[in-house]
């Protein structure tokens, strides 16, 4: 049974003990089921559990771009919208959101086939232990070390730059997007529900008027009508949103990987660097030059010459770290042009799937405004006719 | 056709004059109003004679066909030593023997529309006169020079001189024909009892207030209680209207920013620049629409429904007057009973006479506005749906157009949805 064709569904909900917290329903179900009806697999998991699994996944795997979770903290919120984690709106759209990431994460071609992805759908209680023991913990501090520390690099990738860069504009772009969105919404929302104050007047307005009368009462029902049509209208539009907010949540992982890429040319770097003083060490050692200014050179000619012992001692010593530097650099070449290697087939993986679902985002945005327009062609067209028989 | 001064021949009215009031409204909607009417006019006046003679064959159709057509527009700057002011001409298109010539063109400002709205008040105490745009407007403390209010005040003042022209009573003014026809009005502005009738109406209205309403027939109560009604009624709605025109206005604010953030997206993609660059384009033509709809919106309804809040206090003023005619008859009729005072028979029925037709022109007249209320609001009110019958089927066309460029058919909406795959 393969957990990459799984079909999953993830149901929302509970109240726990001591603290409340929300846990939710996975179910999975292999896709290839030799013969009969499989029994699904169910088990509850909560949020930090989701961001432990990604924590490893992001170490055990650091070349790839690893599907983001939705947001923690409700942002780019509207203000008929809770920004309350236990809101049931948003505890819903969190609930789409964790069933997108395994969804994503279960048809990569490579975290898919991963045990500690597999315990998590299948081991409700032993996965925890599963995952603390791979270690995973002490590759944590590298990565962090990568995403804040400042180092230059002095050769960098030329096409890793240009992605990172690509990455922090496209998330200015998609932040304020999303934040002029909020004001559209907001300002929409006015328009629609002050016309539900024409469905109060129109009915007072009735009240006098004998001919007039019936046509305003019912205009004023549509008012009514277009003035309540909104809520669903702008919850509509919320998913779409949350389409656009994976993808800014995507940036962040593609930084992770340019600058997971950036400590590696780093640390190449610094081994050649420091494979290179060395040789240069050995050579004036051998030589008994004085190339470059050091201190101990300064201090040997001044305060006398190192004895022939001492100067093989040395000579030894330094050939021994020289052998480890040369190891060391091969490592790290190797190890750099892996990464490079698995990195880009994932970036083009990621650059299609991308390209593919922002379009399709784009198309059922366009879809939303014209079921809007049609609900408004709709009242409207009723409400002409309404006044028509005035 | 001859002057029509008692209410007798005006009860003819009573028939909702429809079609003329419609293309009334109809050229006020439209923003051009150097043509008065409409519908084609005759080219020589000797063919509106023509006109006027076959209509003499029906006698009941007579008050339905017009024989005065006004207009206000080409508002001008003038400038004096001791002011400025706006001049708007109006131009007087007519059959009527008793007009000198069946054309004529003066200019006025808004003083005089005033002084001759004073006059038909004088004139006709218990007719409803059509408002005049306000003198100032207090909130938004708008330029008096502004062209957004020149505009407006020439289409309010347009819509005065309209319905005049076309009311069986007013039309046929004197007051009217001099304020049309005179090149200076001057001389006209001087005659008249002016200011001491205004005074009289203060000290009546202050006895009436004393007496109380207690003679009024209940048909007047009922009126007094629905313009109370319809004078809430009427606010709201105009408030309403103002609010929606301005949360739309704040909303195409938004809208001209969220369509260049798609753009700016669009620059940093290659495959999916040109889909972004289409919402983009889409989101730019919408705010365009929306833009072009609030204003609309503000040119068909807001004057209207403004019409008739003024109006509102038209009537609450002319049923004081007529309560006050009642009162003046009242009293000296009470005088004539006691005989306390020496009182005149022939004053007390000239009074008698005198209610009776204020309260039958207002009965009339009355009918009449009724019926141009539900013309005109069912008018406007038709308008303002259609207008966003439009807006919303312009907005669809954008938006469809944008997913035939991405080569999707807008018929299969409901297949689509964007989960990940």
């Amino acid at each position: 049974m393969t957990v990459s064709e799984a079909e999953k569904r993830t149901g929302k909900n509970s109240v726990n003990m001591q603290e409340t917290y929300t846990v939710y329903l996975i179910e999975t179900r292999p896709a290839d089921s030799e013969g009969g009806t499989p029994v699904p697999d169910m088990l509850w998991r909560r949020y930090s559990e989701f961001e432990l699994l990604r924590t490893y996944l992001l170490v055990t795997y650091p070349f790839v771009i690893v599907p983001p979770l939705p947001e923690k903290r409700a942002e780019f919120v509207w203000h008929k919208l809770s920004a309350d984690n236990l809101d049931p709106d948003f505890v819903e759209r969190r609930r789409v959101g964790l069933e997108n990431f395994l969804l994503r994460v279960a048809s990569h071609p490579l975290l898919s086939n991963d045990k500690i992805f597999f315990l998590f759908l299948t081991d409700e209680k032993g996965w925890r232990d599963a995952v603390l023991e791979t270690g995973f913990q002490d590759k944590v501090d590298s990565r962090l070390k990568s995403l804040s520390a400042s180092f230059r690099v002095k050769n960098p990738d030329k096409r890793f730059t240009a992605l990172k860069q690509y990455s922090d504009e496209l998330n200015a772009v998609i932040s304020q997007l999303l934040r002029v969105r909020v004001r559209v919404a907001d300002r929409l929302y006015g328009v629609y529900k002050v016309h539900g104050n024409y469905g109060r007047v129109f009915s007072e307005w009735s009240a006098i008027e004998k001919e007039m009368g019936d046509g305003l009462q019912s205009a004023g029902h549509h008012m009514d009508t277009y003035a309540a049509s909104i809520d669903d209208i702008l919850e509509e539009e919320e998913h779409y949103a949350d389409q656009l907010k994976e993808y800014l949540h995507y940036t962040e992982a593609v930084r992770c990987v340019c600058r997971k890429h950036e400590l590696l040319q780093y640390e190449l770097e610094m081994a050649a660097q420091d494979l290179a003083y060395k040789k240069q060490q050995k050579e004036e050692l051998a030589t008994g030059t004085v190339r470059v200014f050091s201190l101990k050179g300064m201090t040997t000619k001044l305060f006398g010459q190192e004895s022939q012992e001492q100067r093989e001692q040395k000579l030894a010593a330094l050939e021994q770290s020289i052998q480890e530097g040369e190891e060391l650099l091969k490592e790290k070449n190797h190890e750099c042009q892996e990464f490079v290697q698995s990195a880009w087939k994932d970036i083009e993986r990621f650059k299609e799937q991308k390209e593919h679902d922002l379009r399709e985002a784009l198309i059922s945005y366009a879809i939303m405004q014209i079921s809007m327009c049609k609900k408004g062609i709709q009242v409207w067209t009723n409400a002409k006719e309404c006044f028509n028989k005035m | 056709m001859a002057a029509q001064d008692t209410p007798s021949s005006a009860a003819d009215l009573s028939a909702p004059v429809l079609d003329l009031d419609e293309d009334d409204d109809l050229e006020v909607f439209s923003k051009k109003t150097s043509l008065s009417d409409g519908r084609p006019l005759p080219t020589s006046p000797s063919s509106m004679t023509n006109q006027y003679h076959l209509d003499q064959e029906e006698p009941d159709e007579n008050l339905k066909q017009r024989d005065l057509f006004i207009s206000v527009d080409n508002p001008e700057s003038h400038v004096t030593a001791i002011e400025t002011f706006i001049m708007y001409r109006v131009l007087t298109r007519t059959t009527r023997p008793d007009f000198d010539s069946s054309e004529v063109e003066v200019m006025r400002r808004y003083q005089e529309f005033s002084w001759l709205r004073s006059k038909l008040e004088e004139s006709h105490p218990t007719l409803i006169i059509p408002p005049l745009p306000e003198k100032f407007v207090v909130k938004g403390m708008v330029e008096r020079f502004s062209e957004d209010f020149i505009e407006t005040r020439k289409r309010a003042l347009h819509r005065f001189l309209q319905k005049i022209s076309v009311h069986p009573v007013l039309s046929h003014s004197p007051h009217l024909k001099a304020f049309l026809t005179a090149q200076d009005l001057t001389p006209h502005k001087k005659q008249g009892p002016g200011l001491f009738s205004r005074m009289g109406d203060t000290v009546r209205s202050m006895a009436q207030s004393v007496r109380g309403s207690r003679g009024r027939p209940q048909e007047f109560c009922t009126l007094q209680d629905y313009v109370d009604r319809f004078s809430t009624n009427i606010s709201s709605v105009d408030k309403v209207t103002q609010r929606i025109i301005r949360e739309q206005r704040e909303y195409v604010d938004e809208l001209h920013q969220y369509s260049p953030a798609y753009s700016q997206w669009a620059e940093l993609e290659e495959g999916l620049s040109e889909p972004l660059q289409g919402v983009s384009r889409s989101l730019e033509l919408c705010a365009q629409e929306t833009d072009a709809q609030a204003q609309d919106l503000s040119d068909v309804l807001v004057p209207v429904l403004h019409e008739y809040v003024l109006c509102a206090d038209t009537l609450r003023t002319v049923l004081r007057r007529r309560d006050n005619i009642q009162t003046d008859f009242e009293v000296k009729n009470e005088a004539l009973a006691t005989k306390k005072v020496d009182q005149d028979m022939e004053e007390v029925e000239a009074l008698s006479d005198r209610l009776e037709q204020a309260n039958q022109a207002l009965r009339t007249d009355w009918r009449h506005w009724r019926s141009n209320l539900r013309s005109d609001v069912r008018t406007a009110l038709v308008s303002a749906a259609d207008r966003n019958l439009q807006y919303y089927e312009k907005c669809l066309a954008v938006w469809e157009s944008f997913l035939l460029s991405q080569k999707v058919d807008p018929a299969q909406h409901h297949n689509h949805k964007s989960s990940s795959t």
